[in-house]
């Protein structure tokens, strides 16, 4: 046992940050590409991604903020709480290393995302539905640009080819920590709160596995060893570093205000 | 002091006239943004809804809806943000589409994909790209340049018969 439940508000606390860091720690990765994409119109979509995961951010956390009722709103959330506070998976972490590991961590997170999503329209919290409703069409959106990339890249060049396999090889370990329900996860679930895990993980192998065979890329085993940690707050270093530059305003200058 | 109430109808032709910050030619009403004018008692309660999440004009948004109503006299006001229903480009009026093309931004050209229909949006070859036609030379001959353009609302097309590059607002 990971975590310790204290009520089923906790719970659902837990879980919107969960949703929130995880949209907001891939915005701040995806941001710190701005005028460095590859090309003018990737620069374009990479920001206009971070932009899109930066408003589903704020829905999260402020609702999470709401329902703690200590006075923390989305800002007070996001500036506010160091590393182990955070609940990301630890994919959206993993570093801006290359396009291809770029690309491919955006592929495997849209995907997930898309019907993590779908699951949450039909969710009994009304709030969380209709945020998941505001949030899936960006999603769709998201997932066709990185499955398109993805296909390009993969069934492209030979050096394209072997960088993107090298992406799904080195980043794959990362890609199962969504579907290793704990306890928070699984309270959702009996809630009627949170789709089950094996349903999306089906639907996340069934998606992966036809853009990989249309981009010549081999798939890695779905039985692998997955890395896990970071929605209890074990991250890598490297999330330190993300939130040190997303932070320092408030760090330097604790409680300035626009 | 007994205020005389104005009317819903009124609010809303008031509203017509509230530009949207980054397309100035189109209002926050012919965009679909309002999705209601109401009053509870003497306050007027008008509800919007965002574009896309990150939209950072929606805060700007209801600052020139505040300062519109206000001027005109309407003391007390409520903004609600409404989430759901999505905002659509179905929610667009035909004014405010001719309004775009004269600007010189290609018009949504079917009717959005609905939520039930999104399984299918990500299949590879389920979704094709539509037909955009030029706002400069009316040509059907343009291709998409750029999933995304200006702001998130838009992709960047261009045209190749008048070589023009545009911006095509999304179906959404």
């Amino acid at each position: 046992m990971e975590t310790n439940i204290v009520d089923a508000n906790t719970a659902k606390i837990d879980y919107l940050l969960r949703q929130g860091d995880n949209a907001l720690i891939l915005s701040q990765q995806l941001s710190q590409l701005c005028g460095k994409g590859p090309a003018l119109e990737e620069d374009m979509a990479l920001t206009n991604v971070a932009l899109d995961l930066l408003g589903q951010t704020r829905m999260w956390l402020t609702y999470a903020g709401e329902l703690e009722g200590q006075g923390r709103d989305e800002d007070k959330l996001a500036f506010h709480r160091d590393a182990h506070q955070y609940r990301n998976v630890l994919l959206v972490e993993q570093p801006n290393a290359s396009y291809a590991e770029t690309m491919m961590r955006q592929f495997f997170f849209d995907t997930w995302h898309y019907f993590l999503m779908q699951g949450l329209l039909k969710s009994s919290d009304q709030r969380i539905a209709e945020i998941a409703e505001k949030s899936l069409k960006e999603v769709t959106y998201h997932l066709r640009r990185s499955g398109d990339l993805v296909v390009r890249l993969g069934d492209g060049s030979d050096i394209s080819h072997a960088k993107m396999q090298a992406a799904a090889d080195e980043l794959w370990m990362y890609s199962g920590e969504v579907f290793l329900y704990d306890d928070i996860d699984n309270a959702m679930v009996e809630a009627g709160i949170a789709p089950p895990a094996d349903g999306l993980r089906a639907a996340f192998l069934e998606h992966v596995s036809e853009i990989f065979a249309e981009a010549t890329l081999t798939m890695p085993s779905p039985d692998a060893w997955m890395q896990r940690g970071g929605k209890v707050g074990r991250h890598s270093e490297r999330l330190g570093f993300i939130l040190a530059e997303m932070q320092f305003l408030q760090r330097a200058y604790p409680g300035a205000e626009w | 002091m007994d205020t005389p109430r104005v009317s819903t109808e009124q609010v809303w032709s008031w509203l017509g006239e509230v530009p949207d910050p980054e397309i100035p030619v189109i209002s926050v009403v012919d965009l679909g943004i309002v999705r209601g004018v109401a009053f509870d008692g003497d306050e007027c309660v008008v509800t919007i809804t965002p574009t896309y999440s990150g939209c950072p004009a929606m805060q700007v948004i209801a600052d020139a809806v505040n300062d519109a109503l206000h001027a005109r006299g309407v003391a007390k006001l409520r903004i609600v943000t409404q989430l759901s229903p999505a905002w659509t480009t179905d929610w667009m009026s035909e004014t405010g589409k001719a309004a775009l093309k004269g600007y010189g931004i290609a018009p949504p050209v079917e009717q959005a994909i609905d939520i039930s229909g999104l399984r299918s949006g990500v299949k590879r070859g389920a979704f094709k790209e539509p037909e955009v036609q030029c706002p400069n030379c009316g040509s059907n001959h343009t291709q998409l340049t750029s999933q995304f353009g200006s702001t998130p609302c838009k992709a960047l097309y261009k045209c190749l018969d008048c070589r023009e590059p545009f911006d095509y607002f999304k179906c959404h």
